[in-house]
């Protein structure tokens, strides 16, 4: 009986191969946005870990310097000798390589690098030395130095004796001590030994994963809303299959089969479809994940300077949520029904009760639902902070106007049926509204998808303007020398003040301000910075101030992240504090910053020289042959603000091209979710449409105004999606950058993308009702006449 | 990292004791090789001698407290060369490591240090006499008069050392002959030492007094391929005579064996292989493997034929390079104390 059931079930799919297929598509498409943005999650987050591992932060407590990123090797022996079980560790770039000197013999049990050491011939490691990397960065570097691959090793970080590494990048200090977790018995202070130092804690080091934690939220939000769409998609093909089949289930109950058996039957049935869907969307997934990781491996390190390996690996820890988040999704679509005929008497009718969703009633409800959830929206927009609030204000928003949107398009058909004048044109409006219970899934997601896209756009597109500015006030020299050593900084500044050159010195250091890590700048205060530099707020006579060295300018996410403004102190060096002069807007950095004074800078770290120079001329070229042959410096350290400025656009625009290519996937899937409502629909309006076609109306006309409608449809969509995308877009810019980056970007409006995205909205729409609308153009005349022999 | 592995195959020499001699040739790498007829010089031969392999300055002493509770003490710093000869910071090819250990008669406390040459970390100098590797420091103004220093997690010690009598030279004027094959190292010692100080241990500070023995070794070869470990004993008899003598197992069931009777005035005799004689009497099971906790030990020549047995069973170094290290007691012919080394039992 089991088997003759089952067969039965499936006979269903077998007669509406494009249900299954819209079932099946749906999930996969669904599954696949979803687990293609974990997938990629779960890449970033191994390469985090072996980035922290190789590094061994998080791991380890440290001792650090108090300023500045170097610790004298005299400071690592005196230490050692105090009784302070350290190991040094050196952390340089070297070809554009992150290199990580060691020393084996000191380093703690469970160092990450340590894998490296699991070589039986340490005598080559440390002279005449090895250098570990995976292949991919091994490939990058070019040095006698013997290269081995090691795969475990993290992407773009290599790995040698810390002596090896001191040669390759010509130093003598190390960068930062780890601490073994097991110490002696007793030890001094750590300021008794080593003054300038201080001890860090294994947690407090920055956490990659931490800090590019908004921006995976960001993709996950992105994967949800995918995930919700091609859900909407499931759903409806759901409902429509229950409903064709109850006529069945009466059939196959009044055969004797228990109810209990047929639920479980039907609940194995779903399960099996549900896997078939979710399987193909994860190698669905996996594809776009793989296409799309090389970018995001370039945005990772473009905004975080993180390295991310650009090849994607088969993880369970995202195939397996994909798989699971589809099962469950596609039984959450059902459960509704499945309960309808778990509960449904013996006898009850076989008619299917697609129009029933029509009533007030559930309109009712549904935009009190969306009342609600606008009102939490505006509760989270007033009352709420942190990223997490953002992300659930984005939420609530975004679904309340989804479910808000029969609501409002119900009364503007009304409307436009009261303004019609002709028989047909009334009918048609009539049709419309009659329609819309059962295309207002489809819409809906049209409408989420339309409205991230304006909204996303936005967004970038005011960065990109901003971004763009803001580098034409920053980089105001013309050309940017960096100094090899203090001696022939020396020799760039004497050179260049005789050429009659403005040489702008740029001394930097990193510093704890107020209890945050940032970087301090000491600058030259003069006419570039007075006239170039826009501030978010100031004092009047903010420069004026900062080069008397009595105050400081402090970068927008500095303020933002200690709660200081304009007028508030400002912790800059231990016992040195000033008032914040000015605000300034600092895209694209993830770190605090703090400008004051040259004097002021030299005074407080004495130890620092420039090695950075901007240079203020007319010519360029001529001056970069100037630094190339009279002073010897070599081509790379020379860089002039054009390239400078095409190289950050060009990080910038691949910054988003996965933000760019989830949104045309998520608004292809939008589309597809039409397709498939009015594919579904078409076979249920034949009942509608045979009267119309009865008095008068010929097959060809009804097809046309089915494209009519569609057109109809997808413009309300657009229009309602235009304030929603640009509300988006608000929250996205003013709420969410600010807790995700720490910077609140200006927003600009976009009209000519807006009408493009609204043009292919309605070319969608168009394409998803061509085919439905020429079925309906050729429905055979007795399949029409049919309608009045019998009920269906 | 796993420290063990790196450090098992740097230190091949010593690795090689418990591992027994896989590929250990008897060509020296560029290493100097210890030579009949050496004319030593102090206090320059206090100092290292980069050139060799393999070199140590050895520490043992037998302590007891007021309440008359006996304890034992090492401080050892080995220094082993993966090139010969030395370089300036990270490039000098010297490693250095030390054991520092206490043992009472229930508990034995161990632990180790690493560190690189060339940078200050570790380090031997002859005049004034200073050894040290991170804060454990064995110095003085010369060999005579030391102040010695370790700790760990769990245990610490501070003492002070006055040598009563000279250097002692072993095997011939301070060529120590280690197999038939004629693997051989430079070795004296100085056995003399009154200590007095204290050990921190878990349960607080506890003062002692005793006596040391400082064993100086250096090498670049000491054992031959067919040897797999050894067993080494320095007795200090109550008579005020004592006995070095070691024993190297060699793989076929034989041993080959030295030893030297130090008169109480620093005269010496040494005596040849096969004179001196070590049987195992009992094992007792330490670390999962057996080792012999008590031993006979006979040197005929002298009426020797003693009992030497284990303060505390348990005194195995659970290090890098594992082995048993502990005070021992002496009954029998002579009556004394004294210390047991014994490394490759697997």
């Amino acid at each position: 009986m089991t088997r003759a059931c089952m067969a039965a079930l499936l006979s269903h799919w077998r007669r509406n191969p494009m249900q299954l297929f819209a079932f099946l598509a749906g999930l996969a498409l669904a599954t696949a946005l979803w687990s293609g943005v974990q997938a990629i999650n779960a890449e970033a987050r191994a390469s985090y870990d072996a980035a922290a591992a190789t590094l061994g932060e998080g791991q380890f407590d440290q001792v650090v310097p108090k300023t500045g990123d170097s610790i004298g090797q005299q400071d690592f022996v005196e230490l050692r000798r105090a009784g302070w079980l350290v190991s040094p560790v050196l952390d340089g770039r070297f070809e554009g390589v992150r290199l990580l000197g060691f020393d084996p013999l000191s380093s703690p049990a469970g160092f990450g690098v340590g894998q490296v050491a699991q070589t039986s011939d340490l005598t080559a490691f440390l002279d005449p030395g090895q250098i570990y990397a995976n292949a991919t960065t091994a490939a990058r570097l070019q040095t006698e130095i013997e290269l081995v691959i090691d795969p475990a090793i993290a992407p773009g970080i290599a790995v040698g004796d810390i002596g090896v590494v001191q040669r390759l990048l010509g130093r003598d200090d190390l960068s930062r001590l780890l601490l073994q977790p097991v110490q002696s018995m007793a030890r001094p202070d750590l300021d008794d030994v080593a003054p300038g130092l201080r001890l860090q804690g294994a947690n407090q080091t920055a956490d990659m994963g931490e800090l590019t934690d908004s921006f995976h939220l960001n993709l996950t939000a992105f994967g949800l809303l995918s995930f919700a769409v091609g859900l909407f998609i499931v759903y409806s093909t759901i409902g429509l299959a229950f409903e064709q089949r109850r006529g069945l289930v009466r059939t196959l109950r009044a055969l004797g089969v228990p109810l209990r058996r047929l639920v479980s039957l039907m609940l194995i049935e779903l399960l099996l479809l549900a896997l078939v869907g979710a399987g193909l969307g994860i190698v669905l997934g996996y594809v776009i994940a793989a296409i799309l990781l090389p970018d995001v491996a370039v945005t990772l390190r473009g905004l975080y300077g993180t390295e991310v390996a650009g090849t994607l690996q088969f993880r369970a820890s995202w195939w397996a949520s994909g798989l699971a988040i589809a099962v469950l999704g596609a039984f959450a679509a059902a459960g509704g029904r499945l309960w309808q005929i778990a509960r449904m008497p013996l006898l009850a009718s076989a008619r299917p009760r697609a129009w029933a969703m029509t009533s007030g009633r559930m309109q009712r409800v549904q935009a009190a639902v969306a009342a609600a959830l606008l009102l939490c929206a505006a509760g989270l927009l007033w009352g709420g902070s942190g990223l997490l609030a953002g992300f659930a204000l984005l939420g609530f928003f975004l679904i309340g106007a989804a479910l808000a949107l029969p609501v409002v398009v119900h009364p503007l058909l009304r409307y436009a049926e009261n303004l019609a004048r002709t028989p047909a044109n009334r009918w048609f409006w009539a049709d419309t509204r009659q329609q819309l219970p059962g295309l207002s899934l489809a819409l809906m997601a049209l409408l989420l998808a339309l409205s991230a896209n304006i909204g996303v756009a936005t967004m970038v597109s005011s960065f990109r303007q901003t971004f763009v500015d803001f580098l034409d006030q920053r980089l105001a020299s013309e050309l940017y020398v960096e100094a090899t050593d203090a001696a022939q900084a020396a020799t760039i500044e004497t050179a260049m003040a005789g050429q009659g050159v403005t040489v702008l010195p740029l001394l930097a250091v990193d510093a704890q301000v107020e209890r945050l890590p940032a970087r301090l700048f000491g600058v030259r205060v003069g006419p570039t910075y007075r006239d170039n530099w826009v501030f978010l707020d100031a004092l009047p006579d903010a420069w004026d101030q900062v080069e008397a060295g009595e105050a400081a300018v402090a970068n927008e996410q500095l303020a933002r992240r200690a709660d200081l403004w304009v007028g508030d102190q400002i912790d800059i060096a231990p016992g040195q504090s000033l008032p914040i002069a000015a605000v300034v807007a600092d895209y694209g950095n993830p770190k605090g910053q703090v400008v004051v004074a040259e004097t002021l800078f030299r005074h407080l770290h004495p130890d620092i020289t420039p090695r950075q120079f901007g240079l203020r001329t007319q010519d360029p070229q001529q001056l970069r042959g100037v630094l190339m042959d009279d002073l010897g410096i070599a081509d790379n350290a020379v860089t002039d603000q054009s390239a400078i400025k095409a190289f950050s656009l060009q990080v910038f625009d691949r910054t988003f091209t996965v933000t760019a290519a989830l949104n045309v996937l998520t608004l292809a899937v939008a589309g597809f979710a039409m397709l498939m409502s009015l594919l579904t629909l078409a076979d249920l309006r034949i009942p509608q449409l045979a009267p119309v076609w009865a008095l008068g109306l010929t097959r060809r006309k009804i097809g046309q105004l089915e494209l009519m409608r569609a057109v109809v449809c997808a413009g309300l969509v657009c229009l309602f999606a235009l304030p929603v995308g640009l509300g988006l877009a608000w929250v996205l810019l003013a709420v969410i950058n600010v807790e995700a980056f720490g910077w609140r970007l200006p927003m600009f409006l976009f009209p000519g993308d807006y009408a493009r995205l609204g043009l292919y909205a309605i070319l969608a729409a168009l394409a998803a009702a061509a085919w439905p609308a020429l079925r309906l153009a050729r429905t055979p005349p007795n399949t029409l006449l049919k309608v009045f022999a019998n009920e269906r | 990292m796993n420290v063990r592995a790196v450090i098992f195959c740097l230190l091949w020499p010593i690795a090689a004791l418990a591992q027994g001699f896989a590929g250990l040739g008897s060509d020296a790498d560029g290493f100097a090789v210890p030579q009949p007829g050496r004319q030593f010089d102090f206090p320059a031969d206090h100092g290292p001698h980069p050139d060799y392999r393999i070199e140590w300055w050895y520490l043992t002493a037998n302590l007891k407290a007021a309440d008359g509770t006996p304890y034992g003490l090492q401080w050892t710093l080995f220094r082993s060369a993966l090139a010969p000869g030395e370089s300036e910071g990270w490039r000098s090819p010297q490693v250095w490591f030390a054991h520092a250990a206490v043992t009472t008669p229930d508990a034995h406390f161990a632990t180790e240090r690493f560190a690189r040459g060339g940078i200050g970390q570790a380090g031997v100098q002859a005049d004034p006499f200073r050894a040290w590797i991170d804060e454990w420091t064995m110095e003085g103004p010369d060999l005579d008069t030391l102040s010695l220093s370790a700790q760990g997690p769990d245990f610490g010690y501070d003492m002070a050392l006055q040598a009563d009598g000279p250097l002692v030279f072993q095997g011939q004027d301070g060529y120590s002959v280690k197999s038939a094959d004629g693997q051989a190292s430079y070795y004296y010692s100085q056995p003399f030492y009154s200590i007095t100080g204290i050990l921190v241990l878990p349960g607080g500070p506890v003062q002692v007094t005793g006596s040391a023995w400082l064993d100086r070794e250096w090498s670049s070869q000491p054992l031959s391929e067919t040897q797999s470990g050894w067993d080494w004993f320095s007795l200090s008899f109550e008579s005020g005579e004592k006995l070095m003598g070691f024993q190297l197992r060699q793989r076929d069931g034989t041993f080959y064996s030295a030893s030297t009777w130090i008169d109480p005035d620093g005269g010496t005799t040494a005596y040849p292989d096969g004179a001196f004689t070590a049987e195992p009497v009992t094992q007792s099971a330490v670390a999962e493997r057996n080792v012999p906790t008590t031993w006979r030990v006979r040197l005929p020549d002298r009426g020797v034929d003693v009992s030497v047995e284990a303060l505390n069973t348990e005194a195995w170094m659970p290090l890098a390079i594992p082995y048993w290290e502990g005070p021992v007691h002496i009954t029998g012919s002579h009556d004394g104390v004294g210390y047991l080394e014994m490394t490759g039992y697997e």
